[in-house]
């Protein structure tokens, strides 16, 4: 690991401000994700700024009816939370499908949203990629890429984006809460929050330097059956090859976000209407656009056919 | 190495390198850093702990892992490296009453915190009832694991007492143990001799200990 110098953080308004001032800082939460990068020489911050003790680990009803999840709420309190589990199911849900126990009792909510990429490519630094160190191209588009994306994709990354959580998130909506250097506040809305590759997929969010994510907001609860089907290659502790994030209205509509394939975290205005037609219009509508490998195009029959069980479980239900 | 000097640590260690052959470049790349870095005279950060009960004192380069600091700097060989990135397992402690892999975060993180390592569950004059349960069931062959599995199962039951779902759970608001419980909860302790039943079966005889 490369050295660095630590500081722990006493404000979110100094979190930020030291974060801003530092060439090649970064924050520090539940770590589980750049201290693994860190150790491999993928991140290499200069300077850490741990937010660990800044409180944002509050869970709270906002006056709108929905909920304030503080951004370092960690993934084990945030699955087992009352109003969570009865209002907002398939947050639950995704949360325990993702990593082991160890990792979400440290994980935390923001850290979540901002983790990396598991492209193969990315974390071996003999390999080219152009997420990791730009402009030396992608060694996976003609490599091992089963596991990659196939939506949102460009000719510089195929990266997938790995969070279970997020994938939740973005089927409710959530709103990304933040505040930078200067105090200033943005409320920005997750379909806008993480960025596609395009020509420089080493840009992954549109955070500034030194902005800090202070909470994720959810609007009221809006009912309806919650799902989250993850296939994968082992039973547990595995990241996604597709994984449907569903909510099931009583009047037929649905609305779904896919994690596995996409570049960021998967929703589609039209997979969302072509609901009421059924797993082939949904997956169809879905997959428009989406680019495939030799090795991933096993992904466009298997959203399908992942949609299509829960399509069947919620016909048995009703 | 000659057969002579081929020592159980040996061994594990070796197969520590099989099970993560890539990162084990990077790690001794970290160590040379840290002992050049030491001798640049780089900050020291004082970071104070409470180890199975016990006030430390330390003075650690701000990359030390908790589990470098419990192993290398407190001599508690107990908490195991595996494959140092959170994969495995073996790395597990318990930290203000909850399991974490010591092995993906900074000792200087949990300055002023409570810690809890397979040493302070038990001691071979008072094993704790899991390490019992562990002997009596053979939950293990080469014991590296061990430790964590441990530490680990010890939360788990924990955890499913206090309501926490998993992914099998079916109704999120009844989270009562099972086998497929514990397997799926336990999933982040890998055995690579796969004692995963006799550790199964472990867990249950605790399971059923505490609820009688």
């Amino acid at each position: 690991m490369k050295p660095f110098t630590y500081e722990r953080a006493t404000s979110v308004e100094a979190a930020a401000r030291a974060a801003a001032s530092v060439q090649g800082a970064r924050f520090i939460a539940g770590g589980t994700n750049l201290l693994d990068l860190m150790k491999l020489q993928i991140e290499t911050p200069t300077h850490l700024v741990d937010v660990n003790r800044l409180g944002l680990d509050r869970i709270e009803k906002t006056e709108e009816g929905g909920l304030r999840i503080g951004a370092l709420v960690r993934n084990t309190d945030l699955a087992a939370d009352a109003t969570v589990r009865r209002d907002y199911a398939v947050l639950s849900r995704a949360l325990v499908a993702g990593a082991s126990g160890q990792l979400r009792n440290k994980a935390t909510t923001a850290g979540n949203l901002l983790q990396r990429t598991r492209c193969p490519y990315f974390y071996d630094t003999r390999m080219p990629c152009n997420k990791r160190k730009p402009g030396s191209g992608c060694g996976a588009m003609k490599g091992v890429s089963r596991s990659l994306a196939i939506l949102g994709v460009s000719d510089a990354c195929i990266a997938q984006h790995p969070s279970d959580m997020a994938v939740a998130m973005r089927l409710l909506d959530a709103q990304v809460d933040t505040v930078d250097a200067t105090g200033a506040r943005r409320a920005i809305p997750i379909a806008d929050f993480h960025l596609l590759p395009g020509d420089t997929p080493h840009k992954e969010t549109v955070l500034k330097a030194g902005e800090i994510i202070t909470s994720v907001t959810l609007p009221g609860p809006i009912g309806g059956t919650h799902v989250y089907r993850k296939v994968r290659d082992r039973a547990s502790y595995a990241f996604a090859l597709v994984s449907v994030a569903a909510i099931f209205g009583k009047d037929g509509t649905a609305r779904f976000a896919f994690g596995g394939i996409g570049a960021k975290p998967w929703r589609t205005a039209e997979g969302d209407a072509a609901a009421a037609q059924g797993a082939q219009a949904v997956a169809e509508a879905t997959l428009a656009g989406a680019r495939t490998t030799h090795d991933n195009d096993f992904k466009r029959p298997l959203v399908e056919k992942t949609l299509a069980s829960l399509y069947r479980q919620q016909e048995a239900r009703a | 190495m000659t057969a002579d000097h081929v020592t159980r640590r040996g061994l594990m260690q070796g197969g520590g390198a099989l099970l993560a052959a890539a990162p084990l470049a990077s790690q001794a790349q970290a160590q040379a850093a840290t002992t050049a870095s030491v001798s640049k005279g780089a900050p020291m950060t004082p970071v104070e702990l409470t180890v199975n009960g016990r006030e430390v004192h330390l003075q650690l380069d701000p990359r030390t892992s908790l589990l470098d600091a419990l192993r290398e700097h407190l001599k508690l060989t107990g908490t195991k490296k595996g494959c140092d990135h959170g994969q495995c397992g073996a790395c597990t402690v318990i930290v203000e009453g909850r399991r974490i892999n010591s092995c993906l975060t900074l000792a200087v993180m949990h300055d002023g915190e409570d810690v809890t390592t397979i040493e302070g569950l038990g001691t071979p004059e008072a094993l704790h009832p899991m390490q019992k349960a562990f002997i009596v069931h053979d939950g293990y062959q080469c014991g590296y694991c061990t430790p964590g599995q441990i530490c680990s199962a010890v939360s788990v039951l924990e955890e499913i007492k206090a309501g926490i779902p998993s992914h099998v759970t079916e109704d999120l608001d009844k989270v009562t143990f099972s086998a497929a419980e514990v397997r799926e909860r336990m999933s982040g302790n890998i055995c690579r001799c796969a004692a995963y039943s006799n550790i199964v079966a472990a867990i249950g005889d605790v399971a059923g200990e505490a609820e009688a």
